[in-house]
């Protein structure tokens, strides 16, 4: 097992250089040594603080330090109640929550109703600046916390009820009947004492009521995760534990894994696909998770708000190729889009394919003629806007954009304009600076059909970055939240939907797989509908 | 900056500073005693002798030779790169993804299913255009201002070369990340300018160290005795015996400008579509070193190529200018 | 000498606000960073203005200088948007660097030094032509490429070594140091080789052979030291280039070092990381050209202080 004692070998002088050097111990020395993964990660952007983080990275630490009162499942994506014993309501707008027994962190502390309602206040107060602080932002009296602008007039929201010590009750301030399903998400977990008693070091070394505790962590080198052995919940760690590593570059984790240095590498960049099975052959998961890919319209200029644009962007989307670029450039690891939301959510969450019908296959003389009847492209020539530092964006776009040129006959009717930095990128959507259509990923938060819709087309919504605006679909929004029968509310959702699709106010392009390899060392290896890891159920050797 | 204004022995110590752009400019160490330096010469009188000799002794190097044949080739398909390479560069087809050679495609496909030999032709023009444009601004900034400090010396002089410090402790491709991250051109300019602004200060040292040497000759002070203006001794009397290093300095460092050019492509700052260059190509195709190295061979041979002609050309220059080598 | 040093140092100071003023201006420029912070969202514009306000971003660009200078001399870099005091980086990126920076170093004086040595003894023959063709070719291939391609086949193809660097140890560091050091390493061969050629035919070498001296002496003792000098210049002032510019070789190869770092702040348009590490950067230039120059008056003695 040459490879294993690489892998041994490596998590521990990775840990010597920790300094701190306690991650030698557990994952390199002793009995049960053998059982821990190393995984390719990257330095999570914010604090690990639940409400600010807001990536994968950060976000796979916290999916194993902590679990709430949902959990989504890892196979069907399904919120099913994990620390809640019970989330009630009669009116879609207060809820009363009950938690199970015996759940503790794992420095010992009781996870009560206070864990929440304390660790809620904290997100949503505009004071700790939280970035995902308007994940609390249905919850009565949240302007109150976290005004837009002015004075901040409360710490806590008024919201918020702590009943007995396993009871809460959560008033909203509209309808919204999908509330509980949104409670898997990591910023709603709860918090021990120690975060806000001393907050300082609970950030070095973060502590949570999940499987794994955080037994080493050096920023920007690695993390150790150790497996909690007196985890209350029924998905105990398979394994002993995990060393997440940092990478500079996800085709330099690649390269690892090839070499025998590396047991998990998530995020497999696309030039390497072309030789996963070669490489990996068994060891290669692909799997369906909710990310969809679309082009975005600037609809503060007016050339893409005039009647008869929608002609020009349907024509577009006809124009591009989804299923060759989707073969070649991804190999298979994404899926030509046909609605705006995620296989994920399957036929009952809201997912409907072929929702988009025609506008979306691929028909490069219907393209031209809409195109040509809308008026033809804005200013003559498309700019595809996107960042260039993450990802392969560039190999996309660069082919969407040879497909409009051949279908339109003209090699420069389209072009990429990459942007270097990320932070640039958001500016100059924020700045609303585009004049042609723009990279929107969209990854879910949680697997609702409203995730997929309300922060990208409502009118005035956190992700709207075109600034698209309609009142059917807003009106039918509204409706679908204060809805609550779930397939009536589905219902409702679609037909906002195909109120975008007749506009075509975003192109969809393709559904993202997650994908990843592994080592021999490992077994039982899944990815989540999220593209994470289902790291508690690894099994090593 | 390890030298005093005034000190004589500043001309040697000054030169070979700087970065990763600083190619070969310590070379140019040894050159800067010479202009005007070979025994019997009278150097104010016959000030092209040295050049003469020269273009004598490069007629004859056959490295000289071929190099400029590169050279000469290089710009005539900069010019017209249809001569060699119909059709277009930008005409893709990903039906052809990674393809190898075929009719009219010799060097194979690119992962965007483009035309390897058509891309490869037609880049050369941009990265000519950028190698021979950044060193033509960064030779005349640097020897302006390098020279008038050397030949004034004083308070400029000092301002100056603290000036050069300040450039020189910027890394270059740091630099280029802070700076080209923001544009938005689509042209060859910003690149360009990037290159100057962080290039002259190579050169200004050298001329400053070139001025001072030559500042010092007999036929200058005789000059300045006689009450020719300062326009006059710096144009007619210094400027044709203090060029010899910069000209050797200038023609290394175009090649490795053009290579720079790639660099800042791979780190995603460099030129952007539609632009067609090697750069842009060698970057698209490095991720596929293992399933398509052809894309990135051409590329990066020609490249090679190209940047190997520049220099041994500037080789060749230097070895003619420096009659102690003859 | 002790007055020399200190007009110098006094010299450093220009040199050290002027190049740490340029760099904050050109960070500054690329805009504002806190758009960049909440994922493909707009940040809530309450959220936004305190971070802006918490980062100092709301002043004015010279009082953010001046204030940040303020904070470098009492040993405060700030803070990274992790939350990470930029002190703390550093401490972790400087040691792997500056290992490889050594390794780079290394290869620079001992493999340029010999071939330079070697070609410019036997100047016209196969081996010299051959070598500097070799150090031609190193130089025109873009470093970026040069470290690809061994990774694949070095690293992979052969499995001679890591593909990638973990603990940053002086084992793991060779190949990448030699990546980052390959260019420096062909000028520096070519710089021993022109000088050595062009002091043989100095009169104090004559002299030197015309007394009897073994001709290891002459070249020891006579020719190296004095051939050296433009050598012992390149490559100090190179440190503070290699350190810089390892930012290619540290992608490749996973380097956790200043260049990672420094790749990431621009990325993320973190001024206090990036600004902080070139303050410290342009101080190890500084400091090297300084030595650089010291060694001038060992190396020479026709060069002396007053």
């Amino acid at each position: 097992m040459r490879r294993s004692t690489h892998a041994r070998r490596a998590a521990c002088a990775a840990a010597a250089l920790a300094l701190a050097a306690t991650g030698c111990a557990g994952a390199g020395a002793g009995g049960n040594g053998g059982a821990v993964l190393s995984s390719s990660w990257a330095d999570p952007q914010n604090p690990l603080e639940p409400a600010n983080t807001n990536e994968v990275q950060g976000g796979k630490v916290l999916d194993m330090i902590f679990r709430g009162l949902k959990r989504y499942d890892p196979k069907t994506g399904k919120a099913r109640d994990f620390l809640a014993r019970s989330i009630e309501t009669r009116d879609s707008r207060t809820f009363t929550v009950r938690l199970k027994d015996g759940w503790i962190f794992s420095n010992g502390e009781k996870v009560t109703a206070r864990s929440f309602v304390d660790a809620w206040n904290y997100g949503a107060n505009l004071r700790n600046n939280q970035k995902n602080a308007y994940f609390f932002g249905y919850i009565d009296g949240y302007d109150e916390v976290h005004p837009d602008n002015g004075r901040q007039r409360a710490d806590t929201l008024s919201g918020l009820k702590v009943v007995d010590d396993h009871t809460f009750t959560v008033r909203l301030n509209q309808k919204f009947s999908g509330f509980p399903d949104t409670l898997g998400y990591a910023a709603f977990a709860p918090l021990p004492r120690a975060f806000f008693t001393d907050h300082a070091a609970w950030v070095r070394k973060p502590v949570g009521n999940g499987p794994y505790t955080i037994e080493s962590y050096t920023k920007g080198a690695q993390m150790y995760l150790k497996k909690w052995d007196r985890y209350p919940g029924p998905d105990k760690a398979r394994n002993d534990g995990v060393t997440l590593l940092v990478y500079t570059d996800s085709n330099t984790a690649y390269t690892d894994l090839l070499a025998g240095n590396l047991d998990l590498a998530d995020d497999i960049p696309a030039a390497q696909l072309k030789n996963v099975e070669s490489d990996l052959g068994e060891r290669y998961l692909n799997t369906p998770a909710g990310i969809l890919q679309t082009l975005a319209f600037p609809y503060y200029d007016k050339a893409w708000s005039r009647p008869g644009a929608e002609k020009v962007r349907t024509g577009l989307s006809m124009a591009i190729n989804r299923r060759q670029i989707t073969d070649t450039i991804f190999r298979g690891t994404r899926t030509p889009a046909t609605d705006w939301t995620s296989p994920v959510l399957g036929a009952a969450g809201g997912y409907k394919e072929g929702l988009c019908g025609r506008a979306c296959d691929y028909d490069p003389g219907r393209a031209r003629e809409l195109i040509e009847e809308g008026g033809g492209i804005p200013g003559g020539r498309l700019t595809v806007t996107y960042n260039a530092d993450s990802g392969s964006h560039r190999q996309w776009v660069d082919a969407v954009c040879n497909s409009i040129n051949n279908a339109l006959g003209d090699d420069r009717a389209c072009v990429g304009n990459p942007v270097g930095t990320f932070a640039d990128f958001r500016n100059q959507l924020g700045g609303h600076r585009m004049t042609g259509p723009f990279r929107a990923g969209w990854q879910m938060d949680y697997p609702l059909i409203q995730n997929f819709l309300q922060p990208l087309y409502y009118t005035g919504a956190s992700s709207n970055d075109g600034a698209w605006s309609d009142e059917e679909f807003d009106r039918l929004v509204d409706r679908a939240n204060a809805e609550t029968d779930p397939a009536r509310s589905v219902a409702l959702f679609q037909r906002a939907e195909e109120v975008v699709r007749d506009h075509m106010a975003a192109i969809p392009l393709w559904y993202q797989n997650g994908n990843a390899g592994y080592s021999e060392r490992l077994s039982h290896v899944a990815l989540n509908p999220f593209s994470v890891p289902v790291y508690n159920e690894i099994r090593v050797g | 900056m390890p030298e005093q204004p005034y000190e004589p022995e500043g001309a040697i110590a000054g030169t070979g500073m700087g970065g990763a752009m600083d190619l070969g400019a310590s070379e140019a160490v040894t050159l800067e005693g010479t202009p005007g330096g070979g025994p019997g010469q009278g150097p104010a009188g016959r000030p092209r002798s040295l050049w003469s000799d020269a273009w004598r002794d490069l007629r004859r190097n056959p490295v000289f030779l071929l190099s400029a044949l590169v050279i000469c080739f290089l710009v005539l398909i900069s010019l017209w790169p249809s001569l060699i390479a119909p059709g277009s560069p930008l005409s893709c087809d990903l039906a052809r993804s990674q393809d190898g050679p075929a009719p009219g495609a010799p060097f194979g496909y690119d992962g965007q299913g483009c035309n390897v030999y058509t891309r490869t032709v037609h880049g050369a023009r941009t990265s000519v255009t950028v190698g021979l444009c950044a060193t033509l601004g960064v030779a005349l900034l640097g020897s302006v201002l390098g020279g008038l400090a050397g030949y004034f010396g004083g308070v400029w002089d000092a301002l100056l070369s603290r000036l050069t410090d300040i450039f020189f402790a910027i890394p270059v491709v740091l630099g280029g990340l802070v700076l080209l991250s923001m544009v938005t051109s689509t042209t060859v300019w910003p690149v360009v300018g990037f290159m100057v602004l962080l290039g002259w200060p190579q050169i200004s040292r050298i001329a400053r160290g070139s001025v001072i040497t030559v500042k010092q000759n007999d036929y200058v002070q005789a000059a300045r005795a006689l009450g020719a203006s300062d326009t006059r001794i710096l144009l007619r009397h210094i400027a044709p015996n203090a060029v010899a290093p910069v000209i050797v300095v200038a023609t290394i460092a175009l090649g490795t400008y053009i290579a720079l050019e790639a660099t800042l492509s791979y780190l995603g700052v460099g030129l952007r579509p539609p632009s067609v260059s090697w750069g842009i190509d060698i970057s698209a195709a490095s991720p596929f070193i293992r399933n398509a190295p052809h894309a990135l061979l051409w590329p990066s041979g020609a490249l090679a190529v190209t940047v190997l002609a520049f220099i041994m050309l500037g080789d060749a220059v230097r070895d003619a200018l420096d009659p102690k080598l003859r | 000498m002790g007055r020399h040093v200190l007009r110098r140092l006094l010299q450093m100071i220009p040199v050290f606000v002027g190049a740490t003023l340029l760099i904050f201006l050109m960070v500054n420029v690329m805009g504002d960073p806190v758009a960049g912070l909440c994922g493909e969202r707009a940040c809530d514009p309450a959220t936004a203005a305190q971070l802006r306000r918490e980062f100092g971003l709301d002043q004015p660009v010279w009082r953010q200088y001046l204030t940040y200078m303020a904070k470098v001399f009492t040993g405060d870099f700030g803070t990274a948007f992790n939350g990470q005091p930029v002190t703390e980086l550093m401490a972790t990126a400087f040691p792997v660097t500056v290992r490889l920076t050594v390794v780079a170093v290394l290869f620079e004086v001992v493999v340029g030094v010999t071939l330079g040595v070697v070609t410019g003894l036997r100047r016209g023959r196969p081996v010299d032509t051959a070598v500097l063709l070799a150090t031609l070719v190193v130089i025109s291939v873009p470093t970026f490429v040069t470290g690809l391609l061994l990774q694949l086949l070095l690293g992979i193809k052969w499995q001679w070594i890591r593909p990638s660097v973990r603990a940053g140890g002086f084992d793991e560091l060779i190949v990448p140091g030699l990546v980052l050091a390959s260019v420096s390493l062909a000028y520096v061969t070519r710089l021993t080789r022109t000088s050595l050629a062009e002091n043989r035919r100095s009169d104090y070498v004559r002299t030197a052979v015309a007394k009897g001296l073994p001709r290891r002496r002459v070249v020891t003792r006579h020719l190296l030291r004095n051939s050296l000098i433009p050598v012992v210049t390149f490559i100090g002032t190179d440190i503070g280039a290699l350190m810089g510019g390892a930012i290619v070789t540290e992608r490749i190869f996973n380097i956790h070092g200043v260049g990672y770092q420094l790749y990431q702040g621009i990325l993320r348009q973190n001024s206090q990381t990036v600004v902080g590490f070139v303050t410290v950067l342009v101080l190890v230039f500084l400091v090297a050209n300084l030595l650089v120059d010291l060694l001038y008056a060992v190396l020479d003695p026709r060069i002396r202080h007053a």
